[in-house]
Formats: C-alpha cells, sequence, structure tokens
C-alpha cells in the first residue's frame, strides 16, 4: 500500500458501488488524481458479503454474485488509475475540504478538491426498535450475518428472520447457501415489504411468512432459545436476524459543516449531489436508504460526472432552492434543485412512510407539470422527473385513504 | 510477576464474587498483604449486578444521614479520586442538578439541600427557573427550579473495577472465574470451601456475591439476616450525537424507593437515559419491556425535548441486589465470615469505601501478620473519550469496531494479559466492541474471526 496522500485532487470516502463507480467516472475523465478510502480491509462493499446472485445485470449485462461483481468494480476503479486504501477510517469532516483519518499509520489530514461521501447504510438495530426480552448471542443484522457466513462462521441453526424487505429475502438466500434453516419470517403489516421476488419465492418453501405480527420479547440467556411474538405463540429457535429498515450512516456529519436532511438522515444534497459545504458532495444510499448495487451505481457515476465538471469548468455556486413538499412524504432526494449543466441525478426520488395510494404531482411555478396515481409502502422507491431549477419545484402528494 | 506464583495451600481471605465490590476487596486485602482468592462462577468478572448501572460517582448527598452506606459512598468517591490517574481510570467532572418538575418536588427541594449538607456535602449551590435554563438550556420546559451538586461525577463502570481487580492480582492475588461455591465448612479455624474447581482453603471468607449474596450466607453459615429481593433498572443509551443535549447529570427529586429515572452522559461519549426500579423475584431476569422502555423514552423527551430526533444506541437492564431494607447488609460472624451484601445502587460509588470499611472490620478482630509490598499501580487501558484513545496512535492494526473504535490492538490486549476477557460480554466492558450504533453490522465477522478460540463462551455456534 502507498501512503496517503497530504493533498489529492478528489476523496472519495468508501469503496461500494456508489464510491467506485464516482472514483472511476472522474478518473476516467481524465485530469484528477483520485483515492477511493474504506475503513474495511477489503474494497468492494456489502456486495461482498452477498454471496448470491443477482448481480451486475445493469451495471455489466451479465449475472453474477456479490463477491464477484465487488472484485469486478474494484478493478474498472484501479484500471481508471484510481489509488484505492483500504483500512482507513475517516474520523472527521472538516471545511476546506480537509478530512481527518485514521490507519494502522496513525493519524493523519487530507486536503482535497472534492470529497465524496459515500459510506452507505445500514440495518435498524434491535435496541433502535426497542425489542425487549433478554440479551442472548444470536441477535444479528442481515449485515453481520453475512459477515460471520464468508468467513464460514455460523451464528446459529434455525433462526427466526424479521421483516420482508428485499434483504431479508437475501438474509434467508445467505442462510440456505450455508446450511442454515430459517424456521419463520416475520413481517409487522399485512404485506411483505418487497416487491414480490418471484424468482426466489420457491426457495422460501420450507420457511412459514407470518404476517401482522411482531416479535414481542426474545428468550435465552447465553445464547437465543426462542422468541416470543405479538400473536400469544413462542417460536422455539437460536437466532434471530432483524433485518432491514436501512438508515444512511452517517455518523460522521453530526459534528461536521455538512447539513443533515432530517428525514432521511443522510446530507441535503442538490441534484449534482452537492452538500451544504463546498467540496462535498454526497451519493448513494447515503442519501436515503436503501437502493440495490445497481441503482447506487448508476447514481455514483451521475454524481461522479457532477464532480468532474465541477473539479473542471466550475458549477454555478448558486445553492438554488429547496423543493417544497406537501402531504405524506417522508423522504425526498435530492432535497435542492440549482442552476447548471445538466449533470448528476436524474429524477427525484421519494418515500412514503406508510403504505397508501394517492395522487402524486410535481409543480412548476404553481402549475402541475407531472403527476401520477402512486399505490406505494415504505421502503420502496418512488420516481418523478427532475423540476428544472428556479421554477419554484413542489411535490404534493394527496392520499386516497390509506389501505 | 506475582500471579504467576503457584496457589498457595491455604489463603488469607477468599472473597466470593468479582462484582465491583468483590474487586474493591480483593485489592485492598492484597494491597494489605494478605494472601486473596476471588471466586466468581460467571465466565468473566462483572457479570451481576456489576454489569448494569448508571455509571455515576456519587458524593452520596442524598444517602440516609449517619449511615454506612453515606460513609462509605463519601470515603469511596474520595480514594477514586485520589488513585485514578495511577490507575489509568477516567473521570467526567459533570456535576449533577436535582431538578424539580413540579410544585411538591419544588417543595422538596430545601430538605434535600439540607440532607446533602448534614452528609457533609456542602458545595450545593440553589439554581432558580432562570438559573436553572441558563445551566441546562436544553431542559423540558416543566423543569421549575433545581440544586447543583457539583462533585456528582461521571466514571466507567467497568475499567474501575478491572483496575481494581488487576491491581489485586499484580499484589499477589488469584481471580477464578466459572468457579462456583457449592458449600464450605469451618473447623474452627479456617475453611474449606467446596467450588467447582475443588477445594479451596483459606482463613477467613468474605461473601461479596451480590445478587446471591442471602443464598451464600446460607451455604456457608446455614442462616441468612436478609433476603435478596432483586430490583431491575432498564436503560436507554443514544448515540454520541446526543452527548452535547445535557452537561449536568439530571436527577429527579428522588423518592423513598428509588433515586429515579436519570439523564446523563456516559464517558464512552453517549447520553443515557433510566433506570426505571422494578422489583421481581427472578435474579437472572435483566429483561427488558418494550411498554417500559416507550414509557422510558417519552420520559427521557420530556426532560430532554431534543432527545426526540435523536438515535437510540443499546439497551440493558441492571438489577440491583436490593433487600428488604434500605440499608447496606454489611455484618461479621464468628466463623471467620463477613457478608458484604444489599449493595444496591451505590455499590460503584462505594465500593472503595467499603473494602476500607471491611478491611478495618477484619483488623478490629485481629491483628494481621501480613506485610504489605510495596505498591504497584498497573494502569488499565483508557477507552473512554476523556482522554486520547489507542485509534490516535500508530501501530493500532486497524480499526475492528466503526462505531465505538475499537481497535484490532485493544481487542488483542483484552484477549491476553493477568485478566483476558473469556467471554463476549467481558470483551465488550473491556472494550466497548459492538456497543455503538450498529451493534455489530460492521464487525462481527472480524471479531469472530479474531476471537476464535480465545473465549470460553465462544461468538459462535459451531465454535
Amino acid at each position: 500500500m502507498t501512503d496517503l496522500p497530504a493533498e489529492i485532487d478528489v476523496v472519495i470516502v468508501g469503496a461500494g458501488p456508489a464510491g467506485l463507480a464516482a472514483a472511476t467516472v472522474i478518473a476516467q475523465g481524465g485530469g484528477c488524481r483520485v483515492v477511493v478510502l474504506d475503513r474495511e480491509g477489503q474494497a468492494g462493499g456489502v456486495p461482498r458479503h452477498c454471496s448470491h446472485s443477482p448481480y451486475g445485470l445493469r451495471e455489466f449485462r451479465r449475472l453474477m454474485t456479490g463477491p464477484s461483481y465487488a472484485k469486478t468494480l474494484v478493478e474498472k476503479a484501479k484500471s481508471a488509475g484510481v489509488v484505492i486504501h483500504t483500512g482507513v477510517n475517516v474520523t472527521r469532516l472538516l471545511p476546506g475540504p480537509t478530512i481527518e483519518v485514521t490507519s494502522d499509520a496513525g493519524p493523519a489530514t487530507i486536503r482535497a478538491r472534492a470529497v465524496l461521501l459515500a459510506t452507505g447504510a445500514r440495518e435498524t438495530t434491535r435496541a433502535e426498535r426497542l425489542i425487549g426480552g433478554t440479551k442472548p448471542q444470536g441477535v444479528l443484522s442481515t449485515g453481520a450475518l453475512q459477515l460471520l457466513l464468508e468467513t464460514g462462521q455460523k451464528p446459529f441453526h434455525r433462526p427466526v428472520i424479521l421483516g420482508t424487505e428485499l434483504v431479508a429475502f437475501s438474509a434467508l438466500l445467505s442462510c440456505r447457501l450455508a446450511g442454515i434453516k430459517p424456521v419463520a419470517m416475520i413481517e409487522p403489516s399485512d404485506t411483505v415489504t418487497a416487491r414480490w421476488p418471484t424468482g426466489l419465492f420457491p426457495r422460501l418453501q420450507g420457511t412459514p411468512l407470518l404476517k401482522n405480527t411482531q416479535i414481542s420479547q426474545i428468550d435465552g440467556q447465553a445464547h437465543v432459545t426462542g422468541v416470543q411474538l405479538s400473536t400469544g405463540r413462542t417460536l422455539q429457535t437460536d437466532g434471530l436476524i432483524v433485518s432491514g429498515r436501512f438508515q444512511p450512516d452517517a455518523p460522521l456529519l453530526a459534528r461536521s459543516p455538512i447539513r443533515a436532511d432530517p428525514d432521511t438522515g443522510g446530507p441535503e444534497i442538490d441534484q449534482f449531489g452537492r452538500c451544504s459545504e463546498a467540496g462535498y458532495f454526497a451519493a448513494g444510499n447515503l442519501l436515503r436508504a436503501v437502493e440495490t448495487a445497481g441503482w447506487s451505481w448508476s447514481e455514483g457515476r451521475a454524481i461522479g460526472a457532477a464532480i468532474h465538471a465541477y473539479l473542471n469548468d466550475g458549477l454555478p455556486a448558486d445553492p438554488g432552492q429547496r423543493i417544497r413538499r406537501s402531504g405524506p412524504i417522508s423522504a425526498l432526494v435530492p432535497q435542492r434543485i440549482a442552476p447548471g449543466p445538466a449533470l448528476g441525478l436524474s429524477s427525484l426520488q421519494l418515500r412514503v412512510g406508510t403504505a397508501l395510494t394517492g395522487r402524486l404531482s410535481l409543480l412548476s411555478d404553481g402549475s402541475v407539470i407531472a403527476g401520477k396515481t402512486l399505490r406505494s409502502r415504505p421502503e420502496r422507491r418512488i420516481l418523478l422527473p427532475l423540476p428544472q431549477a428556479g421554477t419554484g419545484p413542489e411535490v404534493r402528494l394527496e392520499p386516497r385513504g390509506s389501505r | 510477576m506475582p500471579h504467576s506464583a503457584p496457589s498457595p495451600d491455604r489463603y488469607d481471605i477468599a472473597i466470593i464474587g468479582a462484582g465491583v465490590v468483590g474487586c474493591a476487596l480483593a485489592r485492598s486485602f492484597a494491597m494489605a498483604g494478605a494472601r486473596v482468592v476471588v471466586l466468581e462462577k460467571a465466565h468473566d468478572i462483572l457479570d451481576g449486578a456489576s454489569k448494569g448501572n448508571s455509571a455515576i460517582l456519587h458524593t452520596g448527598f442524598d444517602a440516609p444521614t449517619g449511615s454506612l452506606e453515606a460513609a462509605c459512598v463519601a470515603a469511596g468517591h474520595a480514594e477514586y479520586l485520589e488513585i485514578r490517574e495511577r490507575l489509568g481510570l477516567p473521570l467526567l467532572t459533570s456535576g449533577a442538578l436535582v431538578i424539580a418538575w413540579s410544585d411538591e418536588e419544588e417543595a422538596a427541594l430545601p430538605g434535600l439541600m439540607e440532607q446533602a449538607r448534614s452528609n457533609g456535602v456542602t458545595d450545593i449551590e440553589y439554581l432558580d427557573g432562570p438559573a436553572l435554563r441558563e445551566a441546562e438550556p436544553g431542559l423540558g420546559a416543566e423543569a421549575r427550579a433545581a440544586f447543583r451538586v457539583p462533585r456528582e461525577y461521571l466514571i466507567d463502570p467497568w475499567s474501575a473495577p478491572l483496575a481494581y481487580l488487576t491491581q489485586a492480582i499484580a499484589h499477589g492475588a488469584d481471580v477464578r472465574r466459572r468457579c462456583e461455591v457449592t458449600g464450605g465448612a469451618f473447623n474452627g479455624t479456617d475453611w474449606t470451601l467446596k467450588t467447582s474447581q475443588g477445594p479451596v482453603r483459606t482463613s477467613s471468607v468474605i461473601n461479596a456475591a451480590g445478587l446471591y449474596g442471602d443464598r451464600i450466607d446460607d451455604l456457608l453459615l446455614g442462616r441468612t439476616d436478609f433476603t435478596i429481593k432483586p430490583r431491575k433498572g432498564q436503560f436507554i443509551v443514544y448515540d454520541k450525537p446526543a452527548f452535547d443535549l445535557a452537561r449536568h447529570i439530571l436527577l429527579p427529586v428522588p423518592t423513598k424507593v428509588t433515586k429515579g429515572i436519570v439523564v446523563c452522559r456516559t464517558i464512552w461519549g453517549n447520553l443515557l437515559v433510566g433506570p426505571t426500579a422494578e422489583e421481581q423475584n427472578s435474579r437472572t431476569d435483566a429483561g427488558l419491556h418494550q411498554p417500559t422502555l416507550e414509557a422510558l423514552k417519552a420520559r427521557g423527551q420530556e426532560i430532554l425535548p431534543a432527545l426526540a430526533h435523536h438515535k437510540v444506541t443499546a439497551l440493558y437492564a441492571g438489577l440491583r441486589p436490593a433487600t428488604e431494607e434500605k440499608h447496606y447488609r454489611i455484618s461479621k460472624h464468628p466463623e471467620n465470615m463477613i457478608t458484604v451484601g444489599g449493595i444496591r445502587s451505590t455499590g460503584l460509588s462505594a465500593a472503595l469505601g467499603i473494602a476500607q470499611h471491611v478491611r478495618k472490620l477484619w483488623e478490629d478482630e485481629r491483628a494481621p501478620d501480613w506485610i504489605a509490598p510495596e505498591p504497584v499501580w498497573p494502569s488499565v487501558p483508557n477507552i473512554a473519550e476523556t482522554a486520547p484513545r489507542d485509534w490516535q496512535s500508530p501501530g493500532h492494526g486497524g480499526v475492528l469496531c466503526h462505531c465505538e473504535m475499537v481497535t484490532e490492538r485493544e481487542i488483542r490486549a483484552a484477549l491476553n494479559g493477568p485478566l483476558p476477557a473469556q467471554s463476549l460480554a467481558g470483551l465488550k466492558r473491556r472494550t466497548r466492541v459492538t456497543m455503538g450504533r450498529c451493534q455489530g453490522y460492521y464487525c462481527a465477522g472480524a471479531l469472530a474471526r479474531l476471537t476464535k478460540g480465545k473465549l470460553s463462551q465462544p461468538m459462535t455456534a459451531d465454535d
């Protein structure tokens, strides 16, 4: 490994799909030295731990497993001239942009012309959900489970999976591949959250899905022995996978000059991925948690192109306007629209907090320029075209009663 | 090294229980020159009542005036301040505010201030509404008035007892974990304790068995003068950005039963809310209860409204070894045995003071022929945010737990040395690994690899 630079054109924090895609685009554009920092021992991000398909269809038009997809992303970045440093933790974000880091070599400071934050997302823990009961070993997120399985370690044999987002099915597949047999999937609401992965459905056979069910208590002293359900039933099990409800992994924002968006928990950005502090950009699941690797990858490319333009031709300093909104919209990305070239994100991403039906409209200077009927659930992507800068953009959601 | 010396045929003092009180006792007697053995039935130390508390170093301002508890808390507070730097122990000099939230509570403040002065805590100060807002701008609108107790501090509830026991080991003490006392006989001079690791001969026994104090008395003496009535306390820990929401330890006006729900920072840079006070029969059930946690969260948000925008990092519950009476149950028995029971909620603050008191009790009986060795001061690793952390110096091998910034070097150190971690819980208490906001999402794999074969209670089902 080469030494960390004291000064560089671009630092990218996070070597997952978004960070590597952006790094590759910026380096391919030429004229910039790009380093990617990752706190893990290996670059590639979350896909490294998902030993199953499907990955890579959008990016490489091939069906790949997570690890081979991650490896491909790393190779592409390296061959574009990107330097990747692993085992480096960013500890502080300062104006400049200047970042403080630590690695085995000790603390260091890096001054850059642009910094892209692509630190991804993590699942909501048992603690944050205030799930009751004891605190035995064997209660894990999907992320922790896959990290353990990757090194051939089985934390349990017959776990219960909480949640039915896409990641819950990833947990199920990872378990099956490792010879672990989940005893049930638990969903608090009346429907599965993920768009039904029909291709995976047969594999679900043998793992019953319990809807309208919550976990009221975890039992066991040293290890999990069971979970008590809100229905009064107790499941005998030796583990609990607390899956999904991803949130941006954004603790670096807390004591930084960068403004966080209270709705997403990630940084507030414009369509170029620009944060409130000059020189800082953000992309990928840090923005809104959570999308697929392929989505984050294309977002990284789009924002990477904007960063390249920022460094070479400059972007207008005008921070633009906040997009106004009304109705039960729980999150909006980007939060601002700034004047400038047609670069960066090409659509507005929305989320709702509860399952609902309604009319979604995009307004410009008070008149509707786009709209659609919405039937959505939490954790699902909703898209609208990106409004023009300077037109007083507004997104309006009028529900027709929740279902 | 003294701790690698062969075990003696006969110890001077056997201490049953390696909670904070047992650790402080071991330190005190070992430094006096006694041959000490600590017998702990769990995989690691601090596995009972001492594993979950609010980490406050109390002054004893609200203890019953003239009580043994008040004396031990005051002495423990003083000795902690005296020795902490030599042992590498942290201190967050926050001070506390006792806050009145209603007319009745406001009317109770003068009496509490009088009690504090009677207990020798004279440096207190009354704050009216405006002064209170200035001292703690984040408080909820219902806060009326308060008084400040400047010397209520925050410490590390696990590093402190670990340091006490490490110092005891440096003075020749033996520590046996997974060693349960199952019986014993006193022959008029000596005890032979039956344990899960074979017989242990000792001149004296000190019962510091916490939640099992009454059971140990009954087992060894065939009698007990108290009954443990465990009182559970549930806590919510908020993520590091919430650390900035309060400067003081925010105490309520106490009731007869409990000090009430506290909001305070932690030495690790978090903010915690708790504890509840729930009487129960079980000595092992430290279970969390979702509706109670919801209520605790709501109460926390009344005290500090901005908490509504902060994330929960962790939940825990502790069991206090309360008895049918409020006061400490420390007694000397004719069979060369001292019971240190009923150390309910002030154990962390009082432990060093209790050790002084018990030493004196023991020495009142007979002049020991021990020769105190030259004192040594082994330092424990710092994991508090009040001093530089390991990740801030080179050669740490990389950060393994990114939320709590725990390095590989810190993990390796905790798995080695005179008192290596033997369970994941023990490793967490020594290093804080996996105790942050992600609760192991990122580091579980690397941690399992690093600890493989090192823990008597392994992380994975296959070990």
